[in-house]
């Protein structure tokens, strides 16, 4: 298995943004998404809606990740844009809607088949459990810094 | 002695994401340990409809209580954290 480098286009990737809040975030990925092609218009919406109802953030200790997607429907190519924020904003946690935690990378996921894109899941939860490479990441002025993150997977 | 085979159920929010993860990790650690299952993934509003013919439920989101069979949580699959200990009560009910 390698990194996740390979599955981001450079325009998908948003580094050091500053966004008011989780829908600033959201929709910045979706616009991206779908500039180049990836998701219908409807994406945005429906993937602010189903964040509002079944949040995806994900405690992990130091950095916190959220990764926010929808049903296929709204997808056109299985894909993923991501953002690291300057200053956290709040997700609420997968596990527990009523709480809020600090987010500061936003993975939003363009999924269309589940056996299709186990592999980009596998990916993003190695990347995800490796601390060092998530702080190396939020870290990333660059995006040949951020892509060396990237490269990096768990230890496991 | 063979074990009958159980079927767990898998939910998330939208049946194509995380329950995907956690269903590829529980086959793959019970097909190590010895163990078939069958695995059936849905979303986490389904799971009502779906529970009488499950064993075991696996959620990455909130599902409703009083379900009559044993729920747990699917998150350690993406933290990583509490993974092992997650993976060995799914097998403990498994082979109940």
């Amino acid at each position: 298995m390698t990194g996740l480098q390979d599955m981001l286009d450079p325009q998908a990737i948003c580094l050091q943004v500053e966004v008011a809040d989780a829908a600033a975030a959201i929709g910045l990925l979706a616009e991206r998404l779908h500039a180049l092609g990836r998701v219908k218009g409807s994406y945005r919406d429906a993937v602010t809606e189903r964040e509002r109802t079944m949040p995806t953030g994900l405690p992990l200790g130091a950095v916190n990740v959220a990764v926010p997607h929808t049903d296929p429907v709204h997808v056109i190519n299985p894909s993923l844009a991501l953002a690291t924020l300057r200053s956290p904003v709040l997700f609420g946690s997968m596990d527990d809607p009523d709480e809020m935690i600090p987010v500061q990378v936003v993975m939003a996921m363009a999924l269309t088949d589940k056996n299709a894109q186990i592999d980009m899941l596998q990916r993003i939860a190695s990347f995800i459990q490796n601390p060092a490479a998530l702080a190396a990441l939020v870290a990333a002025e660059t995006l040949l810094q951020a892509q060396a993150a990237l490269s990096q997977m768990a230890q496991d | 002695m063979a074990i009958k085979q159980k079927t767990i159920l898998v939910a998330c929010g939208t049946a194509v994401a995380t329950s995907t993860l956690v269903a590829y990790a529980i086959e793959e650690t019970m097909k190590e340990r010895g163990l078939r299952v069958t695995i059936r993934q849905c979303k986490a509003t389904e799971v009502p409809s779906l529970v009488a013919d499950c064993d075991l439920i696996v959620a990455t989101t909130p599902v409703p209580d009083n379900l009559g069979k044993p729920v747990i949580k699917g998150l350690p699959f993406l933290t990583g954290i509490g993974k092992a200990d997650t993976l060995d009560r799914i097998e403990k009910i498994l082979r109940e």
